[in-house]
């Protein structure tokens, strides 16, 4: 088996047999992560420039250390200290950023689609580190890789994803990839925050209620209220909304006994989810923190070097 | 294709090898001391566990068994790409050990100077002896094997199969010509 793309931008482009690959890689990653010296010399004299239009603290650090745990050279760029400001395209930032000779660029930025129009001017790999309302794959590729620590497998699991599904790109990436490992899904939301027609993008139910989309779920996966991206027009208030959608400690019977709680953080404690949820034993939230180190390995070693046929 | 396959060492023949290269790894350390033993992924490994079992037998004493996957140590991710990856098992110490290397086929050698710069991630060990069942030659690095099962001058273009059933213990081993 063998990892034929250049560029990592959503998990839609994958098939099974490369989201496995890309697992299996990162178990193997998470042994490097767990020794005395944390180091391997893989990427070797690759440099990767991690270009961030949008903030992110989690991401961009866990891609760092990432590319530093095999060896590469990480450049970080965030929006307050790059040419954006001064209104250069993207299109010219990417042609200035190729011309010191990057192996691959992570990006992030607010418009869905970008990383395909970067990808057709640059002759680097280029891996989407999120993209507007479009989709986040490495989150994707974690949140599999902390369900199958959990359960040895993704077939045959009830995946709730509650929140506002229409602005998540966490919530694409996770449908586009558990759909294909052969995971059911059921979104619930308000419906202001759920997409019409949000079945046809997998193997997923929309549900009325909360209640209807957690009943016997294997996973509940929580979705940050966004608030820098809709506004407050899609709800009344975040208590409401936490009335409807908020996970706390009375609705989780609800689930499987067993069932994992997740979040793509950053957390609003006491909307999404409570604290006692949060800090509960079925949480996994820090482990996806954990396993995102490792799955980005995994994709940063992918798509070094390889065939590229793209 | 027409191929020609030569067998070189059926299981009683192997397992003669093992059973030789365990008494000589025994002599020269005198004894289990501060032995451990690492097989190299995937191949080294099974053969790694089977020496074990052979000092187990002569001594009655159970060496430490890690295992290594070189792939991430590789110099040729740019020219071959990058492959799947094994896990890494060595969950001791290898400060102050004596680590016995193993490997299925000694060639180019580049495996071991993989294998090497990973071990030496895990501790710096009091020596490294390196264990191969067969050496074909063909070395672009100055390496060399201390336990060899069987010296067999073959062409480059020649490849060697050790092949294991499903319980992971060694069939035989051929030499096919292309």
């Amino acid at each position: 088996m063998v990892f034929r793309h250049k560029h990592i931008i959503a998990l839609r482009d994958l098939n099974k047999e490369e989201i496995e690959l890309l697992l299996s890689t990162a178990e193997s990653m998470r042994e490097i992560n767990g020794r005395d010296i944390k180091k391997v010399p893989t990427l070797r004299g690759k440099t990767i420039i991690n270009l961030f239009y949008e903030s992110s603290t989690r991401t961009r650090t866990s891609f760092e250390i990432a590319g530093k745990r095999l060896s590469a050279d990480t450049v970080n760029i965030a929006p307050s200290n790059s040419s954006a400001t001064k209104g250069e395209t993207l299109a010219d930032t990417a042609l200035n950023l190729l011309a010191m000779k990057p192996d691959i660029i992570v990006m992030r930025h607010a418009v869905s689609g970008s990383h395909y129009f970067l990808a057709n001017k640059v002759n680097c790999s280029i891996i989407n580190a999120g993209d507007g309302a479009h989709e986040h794959p490495s989150q994707g590729l974690l949140d599999m890789l902390t369900i199958k620590d959990k359960f040895g497998r993704l077939d045959g699991l009830k995946v709730a994803i509650v929140g506002d599904i229409t602005h998540s790109r966490v919530a694409r990436s996770d449908i586009q990839g558990l759909t294909k490992m052969g995971s059911q899904i059921f979104v619930a939301g308000p419906p202001t925050m759920v997409p019409p027609g949000v079945e046809k993008l997998g193997n997923v139910v929309a549900c009325g209620t909360m209640k209807e989309a957690i009943q016997d779920a294997d996973v509940i996966i929580m979705l940050r209220i966004q608030q820098e991206r809709q506004g407050k027009t899609l709800m009344p208030n975040t208590r409401e909304y936490s009335r409807y959608f908020g996970l706390n400690p009375v609705n989780l019977k609800l689930a499987k006994p067993d069932a994992l709680v997740m979040h793509p953080g950053p957390i609003n404690r006491g909307v999404e989810m409570s604290s006692y949820v949060v800090d509960g034993p079925q949480s996994h939230i820090l482990k996806q923190v954990e396993n995102g180190v490792a799955v980005r390995m995994a994709m940063l070693y992918h798509v070094c070097g390889g065939g590229s046929v793209e | 294709m027409s191929q020609v396959e030569t067998l070189i060492l059926d299981q009683p023949g192997i397992n003669r090898a093992l059973t030789r290269i365990a008494h000589e790894i025994l002599e020269r350390n005198k004894g289990t001391d501060n032995l451990v033993l690492v097989g190299i992924r995937t191949g080294g490994d099974h053969l790694a566990r089977l020496l074990r079992d052979k000092i187990q037998e002569i001594e009655g004493k159970s060496l430490p068994l890690g295992i290594v996957d070189v792939t991430m140590y590789r110099d040729d991710l740019d020219s071959r790409g990058p492959r799947p990856v094994g896990m890494t098992d060595i969950a001791f110490s290898l400060t102050g050990e004596k680590v016995i290397l193993v490997d299925e086929v000694l060639f180019t050698g580049r495996t071991i100077r993989a294998a090497l710069d990973a071990l030496m991630d895990f501790g710096r060990p009091r020596n490294i002896q390196l264990a191969v069942l067969i050496d074909r030659g063909h070395r672009e690095l100055p390496i060399r094997a201390d336990y060899v099962g069987r010296n067999l001058p073959t062409a480059r273009d020649e490849k060697i199969l050790v092949t294991f059933d499903a319980a992971h213990l060694p069939i035989e081993v051929r030499l096919v010509k292309p």
